[in-house]
């Protein structure tokens, strides 16, 4: 497994490769339709994030050493995001994703392109995975 | 009037939006303003300034002037008896909030009904939902037929004797509507009920007279009829208005205070507790000034032949499914693209320099009855071109291209 560092570099280079913002969407579409399928019984309410236009479903187990998430979006743009956070973050621990920086999103200009607004999601969803990352670094930590 | 001149008028439709020229088809959330209106705000706060109905002195009684003048204007524009039957308000929102608020909790009783549409926005919802909960009444709901127009037969149902009030938007924001206001009144009127108008999308694209309504209040916006945003009206008929408790207290809705007893200030004081946002008033009135300049008429007739011409363009790409037909309707279109998400699509028509609205629009519960996440809009206004819908059309086809 890749460290977080490592695998959110190799997406800032995936994406110096594209000059024009319309391949960097094209990539971010691909990533969209993509992404594993999430069980149904994780798309329900409790894991819901609510952006303001779409919306996306975000569900981590714990393995007792590592976090695994899965998502899924009713809009692929915001799947091919959730796509991204996924690959970076998955299979990691919690204290791992604590500790880790999202500076990575800036490098590629998904915050700069995609709307910084609460519309895309985007910040809602790496609020959810630190969360996630925090309740289960404390159910470690009680045993 | 050419194109080209209309549009000079408007300062920002020079810019760029992603080194692109911008196309603004988001009127329906706000109109641009044109460079008289821009000027207003700025003489009055490099001329005029002073606080109104208060100073014997020369500048506080020329701002009391012109602030007054804008009132008369407004009078006429929406065709009032009164000048005293407009209330100075924020905005639409601010209007209904001050009907649910004042006339509301004076009149509205435990079992009482509040009749709204399904096609509201939620600023003609949840001021009601809200005065229900506090009077333990009901909300209720009349429902759309298919193409986007009002149920007429279940209105006609749902007012009953229990209902007190009907509350309806004159335009809808998410489908283009025009709701037949006068006859739905007619008919509100003939059970006693009385009447609100949501004339947010109204004024802007049509004469609007609400004496020929026969409504009892209408809620307009400035900023929605390329006026200032913070500043708006309610429109009251003077014999509920005067039956009605004030607002908001504070300084010049009074007559006169002691400790013991208030009495309060004659219309259309009596509602304006506070120093009133003056120079957004007299920005309302450069663009009422404005728009009379050009004339409703005119305005409304460009306006029809952009939307004929969207409309047109629209139904030849077999992708494209138009939400809400209704015969009569504003210059607005709704529309899905295939399966795509409206934020998917919004976002790379963005990218075009193109601004549409995506999304609910604030009118959730209407997106949930049509069974759909939302929808693209593209509102127009008489400062757009065919040109520009072209653009909007090239971007779909983009659209379709990377999504389908």
């Amino acid at each position: 497994m890749m460290k977080i560092e490592e695998s959110s570099s190799t997406i800032v280079s995936e994406f110096d490769n594209f000059d024009d913002w319309m391949d960097k969407y094209n990539y971010l579409i691909e990533l969209g339709k993509s992404l594993p399928l999430i069980e149904d019984k994780f798309k329900v309410e409790s894991n819901l994030i609510e952006g303001c236009q779409s919306r996306v479903w975000l569900h981590a187990e714990f393995d007792g050493n590592c976090i695994h998430f899965t998502a899924d979006s009713d809009a692929v743009i915001t799947k091919g995001i959730a796509n991204l956070l996924i690959r970076v973050f998955t299979g990691h621990t919690p204290q791992e994703i604590l500790d880790s920086s999202t500076d990575f999103l800036n490098d590629i200009g998904l915050t700069q392109h995609l709307s910084p607004s609460r519309s895309n999601g985007l910040l809602s969803m790496i609020k959810q995975i630190k969360m996630y990352a925090l309740a289960f670094k404390t159910k470690q930590a009680m045993g | 009037m050419k194109i080209e001149e209309i549009r000079a008028d408007f300062p920002i439709l020079g810019r760029l939006v992603h080194n692109k020229p911008l196309v603004y088809f988001d009127n329906a959330a706000t109109t641009q303003k044109p460079q008289v209106v821009i000027d207003a705000l700025v003489a009055y706060y490099s001329n005029l300034n002073s606080n109104v109905h208060r100073g014997v002195h020369y500048l506080s009684q020329q701002a009391t002037e012109a602030f007054e003048a804008v009132r008369e204007k407004v009078k006429v524009f929406v065709n009032a008896r009164y000048s005293h039957e407009i209330i100075y308000t924020r905005g639409c929102t601010e209007s209904i909030n001050l009907v649910a608020a004042a006339w509301g909790r004076a009149n509205i009783l435990s079992g009482d009904e509040i009749l709204i549409s399904a096609m509201e926005h939620h600023s003609n919802i949840v001021p009601w939902q809200m005065l229900c909960e506090e009077k333990g009444a009901k909300l209720t709901v009349c429902p759309i037929i298919e193409d986007g127009s009002l149920d007429m037969k279940a209105l006609a149902e749902l007012m009953n004797s229990r209902t007190r009030l009907l509350a309806v938007t004159h335009i809808s924001n998410a489908l283009g509507t025009i709701n037949p206001v006068r006859e739905i009144t007619r008919m509100a009127h003939e059970k006693g009920i009385v009447v609100l108008i949501d004339g947010a999308q109204a004024l802007s694209h049509m004469k609007v007279d609400v004496q020929d309504i026969g409504c009892d209040f209408y809620a307009f916006s400035a900023h929605k009829v390329y006026g200032p945003m913070g500043i708006g009206g309610l429109y009251g008929r003077e014999e509920l208005l005067n039956s009605m408790p004030p607002y908001q207290g504070g300084g010049e809705m009074i007559k006169s205070v002691t400790f013991e007893k208030t009495a309060y200030n004659e219309l259309p004081f009596k509602f304006e507790a506070g120093t009133p946002n003056v120079a957004d008033v007299l920005g309302f009135g450069a663009a009422i000034d404005y728009i009379n300049g050009i004339g409703i008429e005119n305005i409304a007739a460009i306006e029809h032949e952009l939307l004929l011409y969207a409309n047109e363009k629209f139904s030849r790409d077999p992708l494209i499914r138009i939400i809400g037909n209704a015969p009569e309707k504003a210059s607005l279109i709704s529309f899905m693209i295939d399966k795509i998400h409206p934020y998917d699509a919004g976002t790379i028509i963005d990218r075009f320099g193109v601004a549409v609205r995506t999304g609910t629009h604030c009118a959730q519960p209407l997106m949930d009855s049509l069974g759909i996440p939302g929808t693209i809009r593209a509102s127009f206004a008489f400062y757009n071109t065919k040109e520009e819908i072209d653009k909007l059309m090239e971007a779909i086809l983009k659209v379709e291209a990377l999504f389908l």
